[in-house]
Protein backbone atom coordinates (compact mmCIF):
# COMPACT_ATOMS: atom_id res chain seq x y z
CA UNK A 1 0.00 0.00 0.00
CA UNK A 2 1.48 3.62 -0.65
CA UNK A 3 2.31 5.71 1.11
CA UNK A 4 -0.03 8.35 0.19
CA UNK A 5 -2.92 8.01 -1.28
CA UNK A 6 -4.83 10.90 -3.33
CA UNK A 7 -8.15 9.78 -5.06
CA UNK A 8 -10.38 12.04 -6.85
CA UNK A 9 -9.14 15.41 -4.92
CA UNK A 10 -11.21 18.32 -6.08
CA UNK A 11 -10.57 21.96 -4.74
CA UNK A 12 -12.44 25.23 -4.60
CA UNK A 13 -11.49 28.90 -4.52
CA UNK A 14 -15.07 30.28 -4.23
CA UNK A 15 -16.48 29.69 -7.45
CA UNK A 16 -13.37 28.57 -8.88
CA UNK A 17 -12.74 25.08 -8.99
CA UNK A 18 -8.83 24.72 -8.96
CA UNK A 19 -8.33 21.08 -8.48
CA UNK A 20 -10.81 19.04 -10.84
CA UNK A 21 -10.32 15.76 -9.57
CA UNK A 22 -7.01 14.20 -9.29
CA UNK A 23 -5.41 10.83 -8.45
CA UNK A 24 -1.86 10.14 -7.34
CA UNK A 25 0.00 7.87 -4.99
CA UNK A 26 3.48 7.89 -3.27
CA UNK A 27 5.01 5.37 -1.86
CA UNK A 28 7.30 5.06 1.11
CA UNK A 29 10.82 6.00 0.14
CA UNK A 30 10.37 7.59 -2.96
CA UNK A 31 10.82 10.97 -4.10
CA UNK A 32 7.22 11.88 -6.25
CA UNK A 33 7.86 15.34 -8.31
CA UNK A 34 4.84 17.46 -9.49
CA UNK A 35 5.88 19.22 -12.42
CA UNK A 36 3.81 22.12 -14.08
CA UNK A 37 3.26 25.89 -15.46
CA UNK A 38 1.84 28.65 -13.14
CA UNK A 39 -1.46 28.10 -11.97
CA UNK A 40 -1.69 24.26 -12.88
CA UNK A 41 -2.44 23.63 -8.90
CA UNK A 42 0.31 22.55 -7.80
CA UNK A 43 0.77 24.56 -4.78
CA UNK A 44 -2.76 23.95 -4.48
CA UNK A 45 -2.11 20.54 -4.19
CA UNK A 46 0.35 20.52 -1.77
CA UNK A 47 -1.73 22.99 0.76
CA UNK A 48 -4.38 20.49 0.86
CA UNK A 49 -2.40 17.53 1.56
CA UNK A 50 -0.94 19.37 4.48
CA UNK A 51 -4.41 20.58 5.51
CA UNK A 52 -3.77 24.28 4.98
CA UNK A 53 -6.89 24.53 2.78
CA UNK A 54 -10.04 22.08 2.81
CA UNK A 55 -10.62 20.29 -0.03
CA UNK A 56 -14.00 19.89 -1.57
CA UNK A 57 -13.97 16.43 -2.47
CA UNK A 58 -11.98 13.88 -3.05
CA UNK A 59 -9.69 11.65 -0.16
CA UNK A 60 -6.48 11.92 0.64
CA UNK A 61 -4.90 8.85 2.83
CA UNK A 62 -1.51 8.90 4.74
CA UNK A 63 -0.12 5.79 5.98
CA UNK A 64 -3.33 4.34 6.26
CA UNK A 65 -5.69 7.09 7.68
CA UNK A 66 -7.68 9.53 6.35
CA UNK A 67 -6.71 12.67 7.43
CA UNK A 68 -9.17 14.51 4.87
CA UNK A 69 -10.63 16.64 6.94
CA UNK A 70 -7.80 16.77 9.79
CA UNK A 71 -6.86 20.25 10.38
CA UNK A 72 -3.25 21.12 9.24
CA UNK A 73 -1.62 21.18 12.80
CA UNK A 74 -2.64 17.88 13.71
CA UNK A 75 -1.63 16.54 10.53
CA UNK A 76 2.55 17.39 11.10
CA UNK A 77 2.50 15.01 13.92
CA UNK A 78 1.39 12.33 12.09
CA UNK A 79 5.05 12.42 10.38
CA UNK A 80 4.17 14.96 7.41
CA UNK A 81 6.22 18.29 6.91
CA UNK A 82 5.58 20.58 4.79
CA UNK A 83 7.94 23.42 3.66
CA UNK A 84 5.99 26.17 2.16
CA UNK A 85 6.55 27.83 -0.82
CA UNK A 86 9.38 30.92 -0.89
CA UNK A 87 11.30 30.34 2.50
CA UNK A 88 8.58 31.12 4.88
CA UNK A 89 10.36 32.06 8.05
CA UNK A 90 9.74 33.52 11.19
CA UNK A 91 11.49 36.39 10.38
CA UNK A 92 11.51 37.98 13.75
CA UNK A 93 12.45 34.61 15.72
CA UNK A 94 16.08 33.27 15.95
CA UNK A 95 16.97 30.88 13.72
CA UNK A 96 17.54 28.54 16.91
CA UNK A 97 13.97 29.67 18.19
CA UNK A 98 12.82 28.69 14.05
CA UNK A 99 14.34 24.86 14.36
CA UNK A 100 12.70 25.12 18.27
CA UNK A 101 9.51 25.92 16.51
CA UNK A 102 9.69 22.97 13.86
CA UNK A 103 10.09 20.81 16.80
CA UNK A 104 6.63 22.05 18.21
CA UNK A 105 4.68 19.12 18.31
CA UNK A 106 7.13 17.05 19.90
CA UNK A 107 7.64 16.36 23.30
CA UNK A 108 10.85 14.53 24.26
CA UNK A 109 13.85 16.63 25.04
CA UNK A 110 16.88 14.63 24.65
CA UNK A 111 15.85 13.37 21.39
CA UNK A 112 14.87 17.05 19.91
CA UNK A 113 18.74 18.00 21.24
CA UNK A 114 19.65 15.30 19.13
CA UNK A 115 17.78 16.30 15.96
CA UNK A 116 19.14 19.92 16.36
CA UNK A 117 22.80 18.76 16.81
CA UNK A 118 22.17 16.42 13.54
CA UNK A 119 20.28 19.49 11.41
CA UNK A 120 23.40 21.83 13.25
CA UNK A 121 25.91 19.06 11.49
CA UNK A 122 24.22 19.22 7.98
CA UNK A 123 23.69 22.91 7.69
CA UNK A 124 26.92 24.65 9.51
CA UNK A 125 25.62 27.95 8.71
CA UNK A 126 22.69 27.70 10.53
CA UNK A 127 24.67 26.59 13.66
CA UNK A 128 27.09 30.27 13.41
CA UNK A 129 23.76 32.07 13.04
CA UNK A 130 21.73 30.38 15.40
CA UNK A 131 21.11 34.06 17.61
CA UNK A 132 20.42 36.07 14.66
CA UNK A 133 16.70 36.90 13.73
CA UNK A 134 16.10 34.65 10.35
CA UNK A 135 14.87 37.69 8.48
CA UNK A 136 18.33 38.96 8.51
CA UNK A 137 19.62 35.36 6.57
CA UNK A 138 19.90 35.41 2.74
CA UNK A 139 17.64 33.56 0.59
CA UNK A 140 19.26 30.11 0.19
CA UNK A 141 19.88 30.48 4.07
CA UNK A 142 16.32 31.28 4.58
CA UNK A 143 15.22 27.86 1.92
CA UNK A 144 18.17 25.61 4.83
CA UNK A 145 16.42 27.18 7.58
CA UNK A 146 13.03 25.86 6.59
CA UNK A 147 14.46 22.71 5.23
CA UNK A 148 15.98 22.22 8.87
CA UNK A 149 13.06 23.49 10.69
CA UNK A 150 11.01 20.79 8.36
CA UNK A 151 13.61 17.76 9.92
CA UNK A 152 13.04 19.19 13.52
CA UNK A 153 9.65 17.32 13.11
CA UNK A 154 11.07 14.04 12.45
CA UNK A 155 9.06 13.43 9.46
CA UNK A 156 8.33 10.50 7.67
CA UNK A 157 7.71 12.36 4.64
CA UNK A 158 8.32 16.15 3.18
CA UNK A 159 6.47 18.16 1.37
CA UNK A 160 8.95 20.70 -0.34
CA UNK A 161 7.13 23.48 -2.57
CA UNK A 162 9.38 25.29 -5.08
CA UNK A 163 12.87 24.78 -3.11
CA UNK A 164 14.39 26.38 -5.52
CA UNK A 165 12.38 29.40 -6.59
CA UNK A 166 14.60 32.83 -6.47
CA UNK A 167 17.85 31.19 -5.81
CA UNK A 168 20.75 31.59 -8.23
CA UNK A 169 21.82 28.46 -10.04
CA UNK A 170 24.77 27.83 -7.35
CA UNK A 171 22.51 27.37 -4.37
CA UNK A 172 19.74 25.35 -6.37
CA UNK A 173 22.51 22.97 -6.90
CA UNK A 174 22.87 23.04 -3.36
CA UNK A 175 19.34 22.57 -2.36
CA UNK A 176 19.18 19.62 -4.20
CA UNK A 177 22.10 18.15 -2.63
CA UNK A 178 20.03 18.34 0.46
CA UNK A 179 16.63 17.45 -0.78
CA UNK A 180 19.18 13.99 -2.15
CA UNK A 181 20.40 13.82 1.82
CA UNK A 182 17.19 13.91 3.13
CA UNK A 183 16.16 11.06 0.60
CA UNK A 184 19.14 9.08 1.51
CA UNK A 185 17.97 8.90 5.43
CA UNK A 186 15.00 7.65 4.79
CA UNK A 187 12.69 10.69 4.16
CA UNK A 188 9.84 10.70 1.60
CA UNK A 189 9.43 13.47 -0.42
CA UNK A 190 6.42 15.18 -2.67
CA UNK A 191 8.39 17.53 -4.73
CA UNK A 192 6.52 20.46 -6.47
CA UNK A 193 8.84 22.58 -8.80
CA UNK A 194 8.54 24.73 -11.75
CA UNK A 195 12.27 23.64 -12.57
CA UNK A 196 11.41 20.54 -14.21
CA UNK A 197 15.15 20.07 -15.53
CA UNK A 198 16.52 19.30 -12.19
CA UNK A 199 12.72 17.76 -10.02
CA UNK A 200 13.29 15.06 -13.22
CA UNK A 201 17.07 14.50 -12.40
CA UNK A 202 16.02 13.47 -8.75
CA UNK A 203 12.51 12.30 -8.39
CA UNK A 204 11.88 8.41 -9.06
CA UNK A 205 8.16 9.30 -10.71
CA UNK A 206 6.39 12.39 -11.84
CA UNK A 207 3.29 13.59 -12.46
CA UNK A 208 2.69 16.78 -15.16
CA UNK A 209 -0.08 19.34 -14.02
CA UNK A 210 -1.98 21.34 -16.27
CA UNK A 211 -4.69 23.98 -15.44
CA UNK A 212 -6.16 21.25 -12.35
CA UNK A 213 -5.72 18.13 -13.84
CA UNK A 214 -2.67 15.24 -14.80
CA UNK A 215 -2.03 15.08 -18.06
CA UNK A 216 1.13 12.47 -18.01
CA UNK A 217 2.38 10.61 -15.47
CA UNK A 218 5.60 7.89 -15.47
CA UNK A 219 8.91 7.28 -14.00
CA UNK A 220 11.23 10.45 -14.06
CA UNK A 221 13.99 9.08 -16.56
CA UNK A 222 11.21 8.58 -18.99
CA UNK A 223 9.47 11.71 -19.05
CA UNK A 224 12.47 13.42 -19.50
CA UNK A 225 12.54 11.51 -22.77
CA UNK A 226 9.51 12.28 -23.60
CA UNK A 227 8.55 14.69 -26.31
CA UNK A 228 5.76 16.64 -24.62
CA UNK A 229 7.43 17.01 -21.73
CA UNK A 230 10.78 18.11 -23.35
CA UNK A 231 8.23 20.85 -25.26
CA UNK A 232 6.36 22.19 -22.79
CA UNK A 233 8.79 22.01 -19.82
CA UNK A 234 12.56 21.38 -20.43
CA UNK A 235 12.81 24.11 -23.62
CA UNK A 236 14.50 21.50 -25.77
CA UNK B 1 20.03 30.55 26.66
CA UNK B 2 21.44 34.16 26.40
CA UNK B 3 18.48 35.54 24.60
CA UNK B 4 16.20 34.11 27.43
CA UNK B 5 18.78 35.99 30.25
CA UNK B 6 18.99 38.88 27.86
CA UNK B 7 14.91 39.56 27.52
CA UNK B 8 14.32 39.05 31.55
CA UNK B 9 16.69 41.32 32.31
CA UNK B 10 14.80 44.19 30.07
CA UNK B 11 11.75 43.06 31.91
CA UNK B 12 13.59 43.75 34.96
CA UNK B 13 14.63 47.64 33.48
CA UNK B 14 10.68 47.57 33.15
CA UNK B 15 9.92 46.97 36.83
CA UNK B 16 12.01 49.16 38.31
CA UNK B 17 11.11 52.09 35.56
CA UNK B 18 8.03 51.97 37.27
CA UNK B 19 8.67 51.59 40.49
CA UNK B 20 10.61 54.33 40.60
CA UNK B 21 8.12 56.56 38.79
CA UNK B 22 5.74 54.87 41.32
CA UNK B 23 7.97 56.57 44.07
CA UNK B 24 8.61 59.52 42.88
CA UNK B 25 5.21 60.12 42.19
CA UNK B 26 4.51 59.01 45.81
CA UNK B 27 7.03 61.28 47.50
CA UNK B 28 5.73 64.38 45.34
CA UNK B 29 2.70 63.54 46.35
CA UNK B 30 3.20 63.53 50.19
CA UNK B 31 5.31 66.55 50.29
CA UNK B 32 2.67 68.66 48.61
CA UNK B 33 4.41 68.93 45.65
CA UNK B 34 2.21 67.90 42.84
CA UNK B 35 -0.73 69.78 41.65
CA UNK B 36 -4.38 68.70 42.17
CA UNK B 37 -4.68 68.45 38.35
CA UNK B 38 -1.49 66.14 38.29
CA UNK B 39 -2.67 64.55 41.29
CA UNK B 40 -6.10 63.76 39.09
CA UNK B 41 -4.35 62.69 36.20
CA UNK B 42 -2.45 59.78 37.59
CA UNK B 43 -5.19 57.22 37.92
CA UNK B 44 -6.18 57.69 34.22
CA UNK B 45 -2.55 57.40 33.27
CA UNK B 46 -2.21 53.97 34.74
CA UNK B 47 -5.59 52.96 33.32
CA UNK B 48 -4.40 53.98 29.61
CA UNK B 49 -1.40 52.32 29.90
CA UNK B 50 -3.16 49.43 30.93
CA UNK B 51 -5.29 49.16 28.24
CA UNK B 52 -2.64 49.52 25.59
CA UNK B 53 -0.41 47.33 26.94
CA UNK B 54 -3.40 44.90 26.03
CA UNK B 55 -3.56 46.19 22.65
CA UNK B 56 -0.18 45.91 22.16
CA UNK B 57 -0.26 41.88 23.14
CA UNK B 58 -2.96 41.99 20.23
CA UNK B 59 -1.47 44.20 17.60
CA UNK B 60 2.63 44.51 18.03
CA UNK B 61 2.49 40.17 19.09
CA UNK B 62 -0.46 38.72 17.63
CA UNK B 63 -0.27 40.76 14.50
CA UNK B 64 -3.60 41.41 14.65
CA UNK B 65 -5.15 45.16 14.13
CA UNK B 66 -7.95 45.39 16.88
CA UNK B 67 -10.14 48.44 16.79
CA UNK B 68 -12.33 48.23 19.57
CA UNK B 69 -10.54 48.18 22.81
CA UNK B 70 -12.34 50.63 23.99
CA UNK B 71 -15.10 48.85 23.68
CA UNK B 72 -13.41 45.91 25.97
CA UNK B 73 -12.78 48.62 28.32
CA UNK B 74 -16.31 49.67 28.42
CA UNK B 75 -17.24 46.09 29.25
CA UNK B 76 -15.06 46.14 32.33
CA UNK B 77 -16.01 49.29 33.21
CA UNK B 78 -19.24 48.72 33.29
CA UNK B 79 -19.62 44.90 34.67
CA UNK B 80 -17.18 46.30 37.41
CA UNK B 81 -19.21 49.34 38.48
CA UNK B 82 -22.14 47.25 38.43
CA UNK B 83 -21.32 44.67 40.42
CA UNK B 84 -19.36 47.17 42.80
CA UNK B 85 -23.10 48.30 43.05
CA UNK B 86 -25.03 45.16 44.00
CA UNK B 87 -22.71 44.10 46.63
CA UNK B 88 -22.31 47.80 48.25
CA UNK B 89 -24.19 47.37 51.30
CA UNK B 90 -22.89 43.35 51.41
CA UNK B 91 -19.25 43.63 51.80
CA UNK B 92 -17.68 46.60 53.38
CA UNK B 93 -14.00 45.83 52.75
CA UNK B 94 -13.45 48.26 49.81
CA UNK B 95 -10.38 45.99 49.00
CA UNK B 96 -12.46 43.03 48.93
CA UNK B 97 -15.20 44.65 47.38
CA UNK B 98 -12.91 46.12 44.55
CA UNK B 99 -11.25 42.95 44.01
CA UNK B 100 -14.42 41.25 43.14
CA UNK B 101 -15.39 44.30 40.86
CA UNK B 102 -11.97 43.37 39.21
CA UNK B 103 -12.53 39.49 38.39
CA UNK B 104 -15.87 39.98 37.17
CA UNK B 105 -14.62 42.60 35.13
CA UNK B 106 -12.23 41.29 33.70
CA UNK B 107 -14.09 37.86 33.36
CA UNK B 108 -16.40 39.50 31.39
CA UNK B 109 -14.31 41.59 29.03
CA UNK B 110 -12.54 38.35 28.06
CA UNK B 111 -15.45 36.27 27.82
CA UNK B 112 -16.61 39.21 25.24
CA UNK B 113 -13.27 38.93 23.76
CA UNK B 114 -14.16 34.92 23.21
CA UNK B 115 -17.16 35.46 21.87
CA UNK B 116 -16.10 37.95 19.21
CA UNK B 117 -12.94 36.06 18.45
CA UNK B 118 -15.40 32.62 17.63
CA UNK B 119 -15.73 33.60 14.24
CA UNK B 120 -13.32 36.19 13.62
CA UNK B 121 -9.87 34.69 15.04
CA UNK B 122 -10.65 32.04 11.94
CA UNK B 123 -10.71 34.42 9.03
CA UNK B 124 -6.88 35.86 7.56
CA UNK B 125 -6.83 39.60 6.77
CA UNK B 126 -8.59 42.50 8.30
CA UNK B 127 -11.63 40.79 9.63
CA UNK B 128 -10.87 41.41 13.32
CA UNK B 129 -10.36 45.12 12.87
CA UNK B 130 -13.93 45.35 11.19
CA UNK B 131 -15.67 43.43 13.47
CA UNK B 132 -13.94 45.08 17.09
CA UNK B 133 -14.95 48.50 15.28
CA UNK B 134 -18.35 47.48 15.49
CA UNK B 135 -18.00 45.37 18.87
CA UNK B 136 -16.82 48.63 20.38
CA UNK B 137 -19.96 50.72 18.78
CA UNK B 138 -22.31 48.24 19.39
CA UNK B 139 -21.87 47.43 23.05
CA UNK B 140 -21.88 51.37 23.63
CA UNK B 141 -25.25 51.65 22.18
CA UNK B 142 -26.93 48.57 24.09
CA UNK B 143 -25.31 49.81 27.33
CA UNK B 144 -27.43 53.00 26.62
CA UNK B 145 -30.43 51.83 26.40
CA UNK B 146 -30.19 49.13 29.29
CA UNK B 147 -31.79 49.66 32.32
CA UNK B 148 -31.62 48.04 35.59
CA UNK B 149 -32.84 48.36 38.83
CA UNK B 150 -32.74 46.92 42.35
CA UNK B 151 -36.55 47.31 43.60
CA UNK B 152 -38.04 46.02 46.62
CA UNK B 153 -39.85 43.25 44.83
CA UNK B 154 -36.39 42.31 43.21
CA UNK B 155 -33.84 43.06 40.12
CA UNK B 156 -36.53 44.63 37.42
CA UNK B 157 -34.30 45.02 34.08
CA UNK B 158 -36.16 46.66 30.68
CA UNK B 159 -34.47 47.71 27.11
CA UNK B 160 -34.89 51.21 25.85
CA UNK B 161 -38.38 51.24 28.08
CA UNK B 162 -36.90 53.20 31.09
CA UNK B 163 -40.26 54.31 32.47
CA UNK B 164 -41.25 51.01 33.03
CA UNK B 165 -39.82 50.81 36.35
CA UNK B 166 -40.36 52.70 39.24
CA UNK B 167 -37.79 53.34 41.19
CA UNK B 168 -38.44 54.72 44.90
CA UNK B 169 -35.51 56.18 46.12
CA UNK B 170 -37.35 56.82 49.64
CA UNK B 171 -37.61 53.10 50.35
CA UNK B 172 -34.28 51.84 49.20
CA UNK B 173 -35.06 51.54 45.51
CA UNK B 174 -31.92 52.48 43.01
CA UNK B 175 -31.19 52.26 39.61
CA UNK B 176 -28.03 49.64 38.66
CA UNK B 177 -27.58 51.05 35.16
CA UNK B 178 -29.89 53.72 34.19
CA UNK B 179 -29.97 53.81 30.46
CA UNK B 180 -28.09 57.05 28.84
CA UNK B 181 -27.40 58.33 32.66
CA UNK B 182 -24.86 55.08 33.51
CA UNK B 183 -24.87 53.93 36.78
CA UNK B 184 -24.41 56.92 39.57
CA UNK B 185 -22.78 57.38 42.80
CA UNK B 186 -19.85 54.74 42.32
CA UNK B 187 -17.59 54.29 45.30
CA UNK B 188 -13.89 55.75 44.54
CA UNK B 189 -11.98 52.53 44.94
CA UNK B 190 -9.52 53.45 42.70
CA UNK B 191 -6.36 54.97 43.52
CA UNK B 192 -2.93 55.30 42.36
CA UNK B 193 -1.03 52.40 43.94
CA UNK B 194 -4.18 49.89 42.88
CA UNK B 195 -3.70 51.40 39.69
CA UNK B 196 0.21 51.03 39.72
CA UNK B 197 -0.62 47.13 41.22
CA UNK B 198 -2.76 46.21 38.07
CA UNK B 199 0.15 47.43 35.52
CA UNK B 200 2.58 45.44 37.28
CA UNK B 201 0.28 42.23 37.43
CA UNK B 202 -0.63 42.78 33.73
CA UNK B 203 3.32 43.24 32.79
CA UNK B 204 3.74 40.42 34.67
CA UNK B 205 1.22 38.08 32.83
CA UNK B 206 2.37 39.40 29.66
CA UNK B 207 5.84 39.13 30.45
CA UNK B 208 5.59 35.86 30.96
CA UNK B 209 3.02 34.41 27.86
CA UNK B 210 5.71 36.33 25.28
CA UNK B 211 8.37 34.62 27.01
CA UNK B 212 6.94 30.97 26.94
CA UNK B 213 6.27 28.45 24.67
CA UNK B 214 3.10 30.08 23.60
CA UNK B 215 4.34 33.13 23.14
CA UNK B 216 6.37 31.90 20.96
CA UNK B 217 3.63 30.14 18.89
CA UNK B 218 1.88 33.46 18.91
CA UNK B 219 5.21 35.43 17.23
CA UNK B 220 5.26 32.39 14.56
CA UNK B 221 1.42 32.99 13.81
CA UNK B 222 2.41 36.71 12.75
CA UNK B 223 5.59 36.25 11.04
CA UNK B 224 4.05 33.71 9.25
CA UNK B 225 0.42 31.90 9.34
CA UNK B 226 1.32 29.29 6.51
CA UNK B 227 4.76 27.94 8.25
CA UNK B 228 3.18 28.43 11.84
CA UNK B 229 0.90 25.96 10.58
CA UNK B 230 2.88 23.41 8.77
CA UNK B 231 4.91 23.21 11.57
CA UNK B 232 2.24 21.76 13.94
CA UNK B 233 0.60 25.08 15.98
CA UNK B 234 -3.17 25.54 16.06
CA UNK B 235 -3.53 29.01 14.91
CA UNK B 236 -7.01 29.20 15.95
CA UNK B 237 -6.25 28.36 19.67
CA UNK B 238 -3.36 30.40 19.88
CA UNK B 239 -4.82 33.79 18.28
CA UNK B 240 -7.50 33.10 20.93
CA UNK B 241 -4.97 32.52 23.91
CA UNK B 242 -3.52 36.03 23.20
CA UNK B 243 -6.73 37.95 22.10
CA UNK B 244 -9.25 37.29 25.09
CA UNK B 245 -5.25 38.19 27.42
CA UNK B 246 -5.49 41.21 25.27
CA UNK B 247 -9.20 41.42 25.56
CA UNK B 248 -8.92 41.08 29.40
CA UNK B 249 -6.41 43.22 30.76
CA UNK B 250 -8.41 46.12 28.20
CA UNK B 251 -11.44 45.21 31.18
CA UNK B 252 -8.84 45.45 33.89
CA UNK B 253 -7.97 49.39 32.53
CA UNK B 254 -12.02 49.36 32.50
CA UNK B 255 -12.67 48.44 35.87
CA UNK B 256 -9.89 51.08 37.11
CA UNK B 257 -11.54 53.60 35.19
CA UNK B 258 -15.29 52.87 36.31
CA UNK B 259 -14.36 53.36 39.94
CA UNK B 260 -12.26 57.14 39.46
CA UNK B 261 -15.71 58.51 38.58
CA UNK B 262 -18.79 58.68 40.29
CA UNK B 263 -20.36 58.25 37.41
CA UNK B 264 -20.00 56.04 34.52
CA UNK B 265 -21.79 56.73 31.21
CA UNK B 266 -20.64 55.58 27.75
CA UNK B 267 -20.28 58.13 25.56
CA UNK B 268 -18.14 58.15 22.07
CA UNK B 269 -15.65 60.05 23.96
CA UNK B 270 -15.18 58.02 26.69
CA UNK B 271 -15.59 54.49 24.55
CA UNK B 272 -16.29 55.47 21.37
CA UNK B 273 -14.27 54.78 18.26
CA UNK B 274 -12.05 57.94 19.32
CA UNK B 275 -10.70 56.28 21.95
CA UNK B 276 -9.61 52.86 20.56
CA UNK B 277 -7.58 54.80 17.97
CA UNK B 278 -6.24 56.36 20.67
CA UNK B 279 -5.20 53.58 22.29
CA UNK B 280 -3.43 52.39 19.28
CA UNK B 281 -1.80 55.41 18.89
CA UNK B 282 -0.11 54.88 22.49
CA UNK B 283 1.07 51.16 21.12
CA UNK B 284 2.32 52.51 17.50
CA UNK B 285 4.26 55.16 19.11
CA UNK B 286 5.10 53.43 21.98
CA UNK B 287 6.93 50.78 19.49
CA UNK B 288 4.79 47.52 18.30
CA UNK B 289 5.99 44.96 20.87
CA UNK B 290 7.47 46.95 23.46
CA UNK B 291 5.14 47.43 26.66
CA UNK B 292 7.40 49.35 28.17
CA UNK B 293 7.10 51.96 25.13
CA UNK B 294 3.44 51.62 25.45
CA UNK B 295 3.53 52.55 29.17
CA UNK B 296 5.78 55.56 28.41
CA UNK B 297 3.57 56.96 25.32
CA UNK B 298 0.66 56.93 27.17
CA UNK B 299 1.86 58.48 29.99
CA UNK B 300 2.80 61.36 27.89
CA UNK B 301 -0.02 61.49 25.92
CA UNK B 302 -2.60 61.70 28.70
CA UNK B 303 -0.40 64.16 30.62
CA UNK B 304 0.18 66.30 27.52
CA UNK B 305 -3.21 67.70 26.56
CA UNK B 306 -4.12 68.10 29.99
CA UNK B 307 -0.95 70.37 30.82
CA UNK B 308 -1.10 71.85 26.90
CA UNK B 309 -4.77 73.53 28.70
CA UNK B 310 -3.59 76.76 29.11
CA UNK B 311 -2.64 77.74 25.99
CA UNK B 312 -6.40 77.18 24.73
CA UNK B 313 -6.77 77.37 20.96
CA UNK B 314 -3.41 76.23 20.42
CA UNK B 315 -3.02 73.42 22.62
CA UNK B 316 -4.32 70.77 19.59
CA UNK B 317 -1.95 72.21 17.01
CA UNK B 318 0.64 71.80 19.61
CA UNK B 319 -0.28 68.02 20.42
CA UNK B 320 -0.08 66.73 16.78
CA UNK B 321 2.92 68.41 16.06
CA UNK B 322 4.41 66.54 18.74
CA UNK B 323 2.98 63.30 17.85
CA UNK B 324 3.99 63.65 14.51
CA UNK B 325 8.05 64.79 16.28
CA UNK B 326 7.69 61.69 17.97
CA UNK B 327 6.66 59.16 15.45
CA UNK B 328 9.94 60.82 13.57
CA UNK B 329 12.61 60.65 16.64
CA UNK B 330 11.62 57.02 16.81
CA UNK B 331 11.44 55.69 13.54
CA UNK B 332 12.47 58.08 10.82
CA UNK B 333 15.63 56.31 9.49
CA UNK B 334 17.93 59.69 10.22
CA UNK B 335 16.80 59.88 14.01
CA UNK B 336 17.59 56.39 14.17
CA UNK B 337 20.95 56.38 13.20
CA UNK B 338 21.57 59.82 15.33
CA UNK B 339 20.47 57.56 18.44
CA UNK B 340 22.70 54.83 17.77
CA UNK B 341 25.85 57.22 17.37
CA UNK B 342 25.15 58.89 20.50
CA UNK B 343 24.48 54.83 22.36
CA UNK B 344 27.04 53.97 21.12
CA UNK B 345 29.48 57.17 22.34
CA UNK B 346 27.85 56.79 25.45
CA UNK B 347 29.02 53.13 25.51
CA UNK B 348 33.01 53.83 24.64
CA UNK B 349 32.73 56.37 27.35
CA UNK B 350 31.88 53.96 29.76
CA UNK B 351 33.98 50.90 28.79
CA UNK B 352 36.72 53.62 28.39
CA UNK B 353 36.05 54.58 32.01
CA UNK B 354 36.42 50.80 33.12
CA UNK B 355 39.38 50.29 31.60
CA UNK B 356 40.95 52.91 33.44
CA UNK B 357 39.81 51.94 37.10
Amino acid sequence: MAMLEVKDLKVNYGLIQAIKGISFELNEGEIVALIGANGAGKTTILNTVSGVIPSSAGSIVFEGKDITKISGHKIVSMGMAHIPEGRRVFANLSVYENLKMGAYTRKDKAEIEATLKQVYEYFPRLEERKNQPAGTLSGGEQQMLAMGRALMSKPKLILMDEPSMGLSPLLVKEVFSIIKYCHEIGISILLVEQNAKMALGIADRAYVLETGNITLSGKADAMLENDEVKKAYLGV
Amino acid sequence: MKNLKKSSKDHLITYGILLLVYIVAEILIKTGNMSSLMQGILVPVCVYSLVAIGLNLCVGYLGELSLGHAGFMCVGAFCGAYTTKMLQGTINNEILLFTIALVVGVIMAALFGFLVGIPVLRLKGDYLAIVTLAFGEIIKNIINVLYIAKCSDGMKVAITDGGAIEVDEAIGEMWLVNGAKGINRIPHLSNFTIGMILIFVALFVVFHLVDSRSGRAIMAIRDNRIAAESVGINITKYKMMAFVISAAIAGAGGVLYAHNLSTLTATPTNFGYNMSIMILVFVVLGGMGSFRGSIIAATILTILPEGLRGLADYRMLIYSVLLISMMLFNWAPAAVNWKKKVMASINNKTSKKGQVE
